[in-house]
């Protein structure tokens, strides 16, 4: 008997292996590399040194307490933006009106096609002489002239925030959408039968039963926003000035851009703290939860 | 759905009005880049240079259709590499993640718990963040400039949500099966093989369907950072490449665009079902 359960362990182990391995080399190896590397000079050179804290002591400066401060406002409005439109389009798909499976199957193409090409077309539309929206702004007399979206800091900050969130709706939207369905309907018809409306029904039942799919929800997209990296690139490469440069961008540009592994790495270590720390709160909030069930 | 819940449901004339109003909001700026870049593609190259802007295309042809293949030499390569890469990943992730998924739905051993936790950790880096000692690695390797270059770091980060998938629903295979099978004499690897794959079969397609998507979509980075190759480029860094270029065609880059979603845009056609289950599954428990 006390054979048979150890060759199962062993089985499981055998079934697990090729997969931890494929992890541990692609994923874990260099993470561990990336630590290593933040304390070296190195480059594009063959050897490298031990440089202690120095490449950290060099990014603790004015400019990259702004790219901190803003990688943060960035990702905030960004995760904000997609919470409310996506849950918003959630609500308006769970709607019992005639034609919804088309208007779900209609929200899933930015999701689907391949990122860079629905960022393509969003460098059109932000095209200040000829793209859609500063022409329908021009031809509703909004505006005077055109306007360049991509070309000036405050506007390209916000243009790459939008484009960010429509690639993050469409998720958002089905995954709330399955949390609505998950809600038991005998609750609606209980409420219903009280004579409470449809605004105090959402108020006292969706809403609070939402609220741990709208954490989870929140956490993968604040992970997924933080590491957002191809929207910037293809459509201002962080860009004008420096006003789009989060720290995914900066430390790109470090240490792909310029070949300075080892001030780039320290960057992305910095990165992989930030992240760690959302993921100990996102715990803690679930913990919370899950206890408070109870 | 019972007699009640329909009354629930029933909305006066205004709602209805304002539930598709407030849709067509949604969908508008779901869909716009596609309108515009559709028009944009359907005008000709002289007009959509030309003001004041207008929404509808003058003279609209699907001309550039035809001329992009000229512009774009190598527009049917970028394809087939988008493609090739993609399924690559695909095969390679389901040889990982199948046996793995039923370790962890079937096995007890311990360290299960924070093994799964530490795949699921991975989700948390991108491979943005690791792009430099990745780079490192790949030369190494020998690898930069071909196609394993975009193939092992992109199915690396797609493991560990197809494991949890299918996880998830190799657990609800029933545990009898098996018992009955290990009563017959048969081996651990004989009933996974005879047993289990075929009634995992529906999970492991969404898996295969999930997988394939992400790595169709998410196909830029490792592209641009680890290949230089025009003959291995997928399609977004092929038409990259155009879009800093001085004069850009745009008309006949967005005809090159559509073409080249197709695929996806099918797959959602047809598989929309299996990619709502297997995306959103676990959302909710």
């Amino acid at each position: 008997m006390m054979n048979a359960k150890r060759s199962a362990v062993f089985f499981a182990w055998m079934l697990l292996l090729p997969a931890a391995l494929y992890i541990a080399f692609i994923v874990i190896y260099p993470l561990i590399d990336t630590v290593n590397l933040s304390f070296t000079n190195a480059s594009l050179r063959k050897t490298y040194s031990y440089v202690g804290w120095a490449n950290y002591d060099k990014i603790f400066n004015e400019t990259f307490a702004a790219v901190i401060v803003r990688t943060f406002i960035w990702t905030f409005f960004s995760v904000l933006l997609k919470m409310i439109i996506g849950t918003c389009g959630a609500m308006l798909l769970n709607a019992a009106v005639p034609g919804r499976s088309l208007f779900r199957l209609l929200t899933m193409p930015p999701w689907i096609v391949p990122m860079a090409i629905g960022i393509f077309m969003w460098g059109w539309m932000y095209n200040g002489q000829f793209g859609m929206i500063s022409g329908l702004l021009q031809n509703f007399g909004i505006t005077d002239g055109p306007i360049a979206f991509l070309a000036y800091g405050n506007t390209a900050f916000w243009a790459t925030i939008i484009t960010d969130v429509w690639i993050g709706v469409p998720l958002v939207t089905l995954y709330m959408l399955a949390a609505i369905q998950a809600v038991p309907q005998d609750l609606y018809e209980a409420a219903w039968t009280d004579g409470a409306g449809r605004f105090y029904r959402f108020r006292r039942i969706t809403f609070p039963l939402l609220i741990p799919a709208m954490i989870t929800m929140s956490m993968i997209s604040l992970i997924a926003t933080f590491n957002s990296f191809d929207i910037i690139w293809i459509l201002t490469q962080g860009g004008p000035s420096g006003s789009t440069t989060t720290m995914i961008i900066d430390t790109y540009k470090t240490g792909i851009g310029s070949y300075k592994y080892g001030a780039g790495a320290a960057r992305a270590v910095l990165i992989c703290l930030f992240l760690s720390l959302f993921c100990f709160f996102y715990f803690k909030a679930i913990n919370r939860l899950s206890t408070e069930a109870v | 759905m019972s007699k009640q819940t329909a009354m629930i449901n029933r909305y006066k004339w205004y709602e209805v009005i304002s539930i598709y109003a407030a849709i067509a909001v949604f969908l508008f700026f779901v869909l716009a880049p596609f309108v515009e870049g559709f028009l944009v593609s359907l005008k000709p190259l002289s007009r959509l240079f030309s003001s004041p802007y207008r929404f509808w295309p003058e003279h609209g042809s699907f001309d550039a259709y035809f001329t992009m293949w000229d512009s774009v030499p190598n527009f049917g390569l970028y394809v087939f590499n988008s493609i090739f890469i993609s399924t690559v990943v695909t095969v390679v992730v389901l040889i990982l993640v199948v046996p793995a998924a039923y370790a962890f739905a079937r096995f007890e051993f311990s360290g299960r718990g924070p093994l799964l936790a530490a795949f699921l950790a991975v989700n948390m880096f991108s491979g943005a963040v690791l792009l430099i000692p990745l780079f490192r690695l790949m030369r190494s390797l020998g690898i930069l400039n071909t196609y394993a270059a975009m193939i092992v770091p992109g199915a690396a980060f797609l493991i560990p949500t197809a494991i949890w998938l299918l996880r998830t629903y190799m657990m609800r295979i029933p545990k009898e099966l098996e018992e009955a099978a290990y009563v017959d004499g048969a081996t651990r690897l004989y009933t996974l093989r005879r047993i289990i794959l075929p009634l995992a079969m529906p999970g492991i397609t969404v898996v295969a369907i999930t997988t394939f998507i992400g790595a169709y979509a998410q196909q830029f980075i490792y592209a641009l950072t680890f290949n230089s190759k025009t003959e291995f480029m997928p399609l977004p860094i092929g038409l990259f490449a155009y879009f800093g270029r001085q004069e850009v065609i745009w008309n006949e880059l967005m005809a090159a665009s559509f073409v080249g979603i197709a695929p996806a845009l099918i797959v959602i056609f047809f598989l929309q079902r299996y990619l709502v289950s297997g995306l959103t599954a676990g959302a909710v428990k």
